[in-house]
């Protein structure tokens, strides 16, 4: 019996089972997407708090419509219009929000661990949807459906993740989730941004500092965009990204011909990766935000709805089955 | 009249190790030796106990004047004195800083009037430890500093580092310096390594101390400056030190106890393991006790950094570096060093007393005509150590919760108890 | 919990008689087969749905369409129980609009089942019409829901549970009625 998972706070302290009932759980939502009506009763009554301590639209937008198509209620805070700045601490934002018995929140924070932090105070499920440089787990989740779907399994795959990975939460998620189902994951970028310690992160990690290496028979390909907000150090010209790390049609020749291109958006076409290969055939950028999507929906399904975990013994429930 | 009996005196001064009775008269040390007997006076029996010199901690915050909610001069001196402390250095990264003569003997009053231990004040090098302009240095040594340092910063520049120590050699003041190259610091918040990069957590170098403490180095040769290193936490410190005192220069350095016991591993987002300079590799901490042990490390210093709890109660980024330390530093000492066999426990007693009193340019011991200032410690009684029971204000500690063996029994300083424990029988 | 068997309701011959009769209602009361279609409520709606296609391609030689619909997301009692249900798909190959559907399933009890199924239909597209066929009505209903199909009707008391064995799925072929023992 899969250990019930109570929040969701990263893919590093998951195991392959639990990821493997995640991903499988997500397909009856992904299909749930093509619905003509796609509004589901199944989280009515329940409240989901959306916190969002960092600017974020794409990600904002899949909880909360996940949540709406599950039924449920939104409560959403947006960092630039909350207390936050008027020096509320995160621990006073949360227990205000919790004052309000919200079932389940998805956070979104600026400090690597702040979901951690939450979780440990309050009573009620955590969904960490991005902390500082640490996890991603739903990006990680969604990326991981979106190559299992079309390349059939993760395992023994050469998968590239090319960019600024110190400070991508995206790229860690990735790293963890892609080790544990037995991936080759190839990490490159300017070498400030792609330290030895790594490669230590987890089992089958290689980094390499020339996009050619990185991209020589991959089977997918991750584009980070690189994170200027989250940089303290002076950056990198630009020019000499695109020179050296810039994903062009010529340099994903050297991958499999039938290579899969994702980025965690928003995309800079120009800066990472080059139109025509951001917009060409080989990407999945769609599907990635569709999967996510199905991911978030039975997550919040899972964690949010159903009894909470000290719950009293449940009635008996009144059908014919035996079990 | 105070005589202790029946216990094992370990005096590093005179490296006396055996059975001895100390006979205390009013503040001074009257006489040691076997089976005295002193009819008038109160006596204290230390039958398996060790008596030592009273401790002396030279690095730790007291956070008044300014900072109140965290500690105080009444609550930390007891807590020093729970911990074994006879006297404490405390720090001038107050509000406002001790950078002159009127916030030190502010300082020394309060302490005389509520202060449990002897507090002998730390002077601020520059006008609010900003790196800039010289501070009231003589002015303050006449109201009672024993060192400078701009403790909580690193003395800014090596030209300001230059002048702190020309200045202060000729008015016989060790400058004590937290070693810390700004730009290498730039919003780290824990050891850039392994741990720091799994946990998304902005990373600190190595060399972010150790560059700082071979500029300390240098321009104490070029000086001829008395230089102790604060906190010091990485081998590369280290070498700078052991190779300083090679060449003959008036080099010492202290080391805390969390820095000898913790490391980076054992950080997650539990802001308890916070402070700087941080919990360093296991590497830097093995180099640390070897140096404990082989003399390269002159003292064992506690930074005693208390914060109220709502301070520590926020996001490993934003909470504030520093951890409590005065109750635990005598255990853990004995835990991690003595009981591991990595050092004896006269050595251990020299980290506590004549380590420090070296740095400071004063005696430690237990001789006649010494100030009755003694340690008197368990070393094998169990015990467990709860951060809501502490004496401090604050209860940032990672230690909470944890078994040790030995502890201190009672603090004596000048001639009357200043910590006694609930299980020595009082007469 | 624990069940102890009671008594057999019916053998493995009365439950293939059973779904033979069931079929020919079916096209009966239907008027012919045109729109009309099965959707297979899981689990064990599932094989007798498809039974019911095969034997009514037997006998008229016409093609029913058979769904399968999961309702786990249209359950009203989701939050009295513990860890969520596992969820699984729904796979309707046609489209559900104007079609003569009938739902298919092992037992009517309560009726919220049949309620999420419709439910669950109706997030499809529009049928025509909606019927349903089960194997064994045991009563005890809840909602104005009937059964326009039934193989057999059984009184029960509700610490009973009536189990449609099924090979496709029990490796076993019979309809017992079980005791709950706690």
């Amino acid at each position: 019996m899969l250990q019930r998972l109570q929040h969701l706070l990263g893919i590093e302290t998951l195991t392959r089972d639990q990821i493997s009932f995640i991903l499988d759980q997500a397909k009856p939502f992904q299909e749930f997407q093509r619905y003509p009506l796609k509004k589901l009763a199944t989280l009515r009554g329940k409240t989901v708090a959306i916190a969002f301590f960092e600017a974020s639209t794409r990600t904002r937008i899949s909880f909360t419509t996940a949540a709406a198509r599950l039924g449920a209620d939104t409560m959403n805070l947006q960092a630039e219009a909350s207390s936050l700045k008027k020096g509320e601490s995160l621990l006073d934002t949360v227990r205000t929000l919790e004052a309000m018995r919200p079932d389940g929140i998805v956070m979104r924070h600026g400090s690597s661990g702040a979901p951690e932090f939450v979780a440990e105070r309050l009573g009620i499920p955590v969904l960490n949807a991005g902390d500082g440089t640490h996890e991603h787990p739903t990006q990680g989740l969604l990326d991981a459906l979106t190559i299992r779907d079309r390349k059939g399994t993760l395992e023994g795959l050469n998968i590239a993740i090319l960019g600024d990975i110190l400070h991508s939460r995206v790229a860690r998620s990735n790293i963890h989730l892609l080790s544990k189902f037995g991936a080759h994951v190839t990490l490159c970028g300017p070498a400030m941004w792609v330290p030895r310690e790594l490669e230590n992160l987890a089992p089958g990690i290689r980094r390499v500092m020339r996009i050619e290496d990185a991209l020589a028979g991959a089977d997918v390909i991750i584009v980070l965009r690189v994170q200027t907000e989250r940089i303290h150090e002076p950056s990198l010209a630009a020019e000499e990204y695109v020179l050296r790390y810039q994903l062009t049609p010529e340099r994903l020749q050297v991958a499999k011909p039938d290579a899969l291109v994702l980025h965690p958006g928003p995309m800079i076409r120009g800066l990472e990766i080059d139109p025509a290969v951001a917009d060409g055939p080989q990407s999945c950028v769609l599907e990635q935000v569709t999967n996510g999507l199905a991911i978030r929906m039975a997550l919040l399904y899972h964690l949010i709805g159903g009894a909470p975990m000290d719950a009293p013994h449940p009635a008996k429930e009144r059908s014919n089955a035996a079990d | 009249m105070l005589l202790i009996k029946n216990g094992r005196v370990l005096d590093p001064a005179s490296k006396t190790d055996g059975a001895l009775d100390v006979l205390l008269d009013g503040e001074k040390i009257a006489k040691t030796g076997t089976a005295l007997s002193a009819p008038d006076a109160e006596v204290f029996d230390a039958t398996a106990l060790v008596v030592a010199p009273g401790f002396i901690d030279l690095h730790c915050h007291l956070r008044e004047p300014g900072q109140e909610l965290s500690e105080t001069i009444e609550t930390g001196t007891r807590a020093a004195a729970r911990g074994g402390f006879a006297a404490v250095c405390c720090m001038p990264n107050t509000q406002p800083v001790n950078d002159n003569a009127s916030v030190t003997r502010s300082i020394v009053d309060r302490a005389a009037a509520v202060g449990t231990v002897r507090v002998w004040p730390i002077g601020a090098a520059s006008i609010g430890s900003k790196g800039e302009a010289l501070a009231e240095i003589a002015a303050m040594k006449d109201a009672g500093i024993v060192a400078v340092s701009d403790d909580g910063k690193p003395i800014a520049t090596a030209r300001l580092m230059r002048q702190v120590m020309d200045y202060c050699t000729s008015l016989g003041l060790p400058v004590i310096d937290h070693c810390e190259d700004a730009s290498l610091f730039a919003g780290g918040v824990m050891r850039e390594g392994p741990a720091s990069v799994r946990l998304g957590l902005k990373g600190i170098p190595a060399q972010c101390e150790s560059i700082c403490v071979g500029r300390d180095v240098e321009i104490a040769q070029l000086t001829g400056a008395r230089l102790h290193i604060a906190h010091m936490s990485t081998r590369g410190s280290l070498e700078y030190v052991r190779a300083a005192k090679k060449q003959g220069l008036r080099v010492t350095c202290e080391v805390t106890p969390h820095h000898f016991t913790l490391t980076d591993e054992h950080v997650r987002y539990n802001t308890n393991y916070k402070m700087n300079p941080p919990l360093a590799s296991r590497e830097d901490r093995d180099a640390l006790i070897e140096g404990l042990a082989d003399g390269s490390i002159d003292a064992i210093a506690t930074d005693h950094a208390p914060h109220h709890p709502a301070s520590k109660e926020v996001e490993f980024d934003r909470a504030p570096f520093g951890i409590t330390g005065f109750e635990t530093a005598l255990a853990l000492g004995l835990a991690e060093l003595v009981h591991k066999g990595k050092l004896p426990l006269m050595r251990l007693i020299d980290l506590f007393t004549t380590g420090p009193a070296r740095v400071l340019g004063i005696e430690r011991k237990i001789a006649a005509g010494a100030p009755a200032d003694l340690t008197i410690f368990s070393t094998d009684h169990t015990w467990t150590f709860r951060a809501s029971e502490s004496a401090s204000k604050s209860r940032n500690t990672p230690f909470d919760g944890r078994a040790f063996r030995g502890t201190p029994m009672a603090t004596i300083v000048g001639g009357r108890f200043a910590f006694r424990h609930s299980k020595t029988a009082q007469a | 919990m624990r069940v102890v068997e009671k008594r057999q309701l019916l053998s493995n011959e009365e439950i293939g008689r059973t779904l033979n009769r069931l079929a020919h209602e079916i096209v009966e009361k239907s008027g012919g087969t045109k729109d009309l279609a099965l959707i297979g409520v899981r689990r064990r709606g599932v094989p007798l749905a498809e039974r019911l296609s095969a034997i009514i391609r037997g006998f008229s030689h016409a093609e029913i369409p058979v769904g399968i619909l999961d309702i786990t997301l249209y359950r009203d009692d989701l939050s009295t129980v513990g860890p969520q249900p596992i969820v699984q798909s729904t796979e309707i190959p046609f489209t559900v609009d104007n079609r003569d559907l009938v739902v298919v399933d092992d037992v009517l009890y309560t009726g919220r089942t049949m309620r999420a199924a419709m439910n669950g239909l109706f997030d499809l597209g529009r049928p025509r019409r909606i019927r349903l066929c089960v194997m064994i009505d045991r009563g005890h209903r809840e909602l104005p829901i009937e059964a326009t199909f039934v193989g057999r009707t059984v009184q029960t008391s509700d610490s009973e549970i009536v189990e449609v064995r099924l090979k496709e799925v029990d490796n076993e072929e019979r309809v017992m009625l079980v005791d709950r023992v706690d």
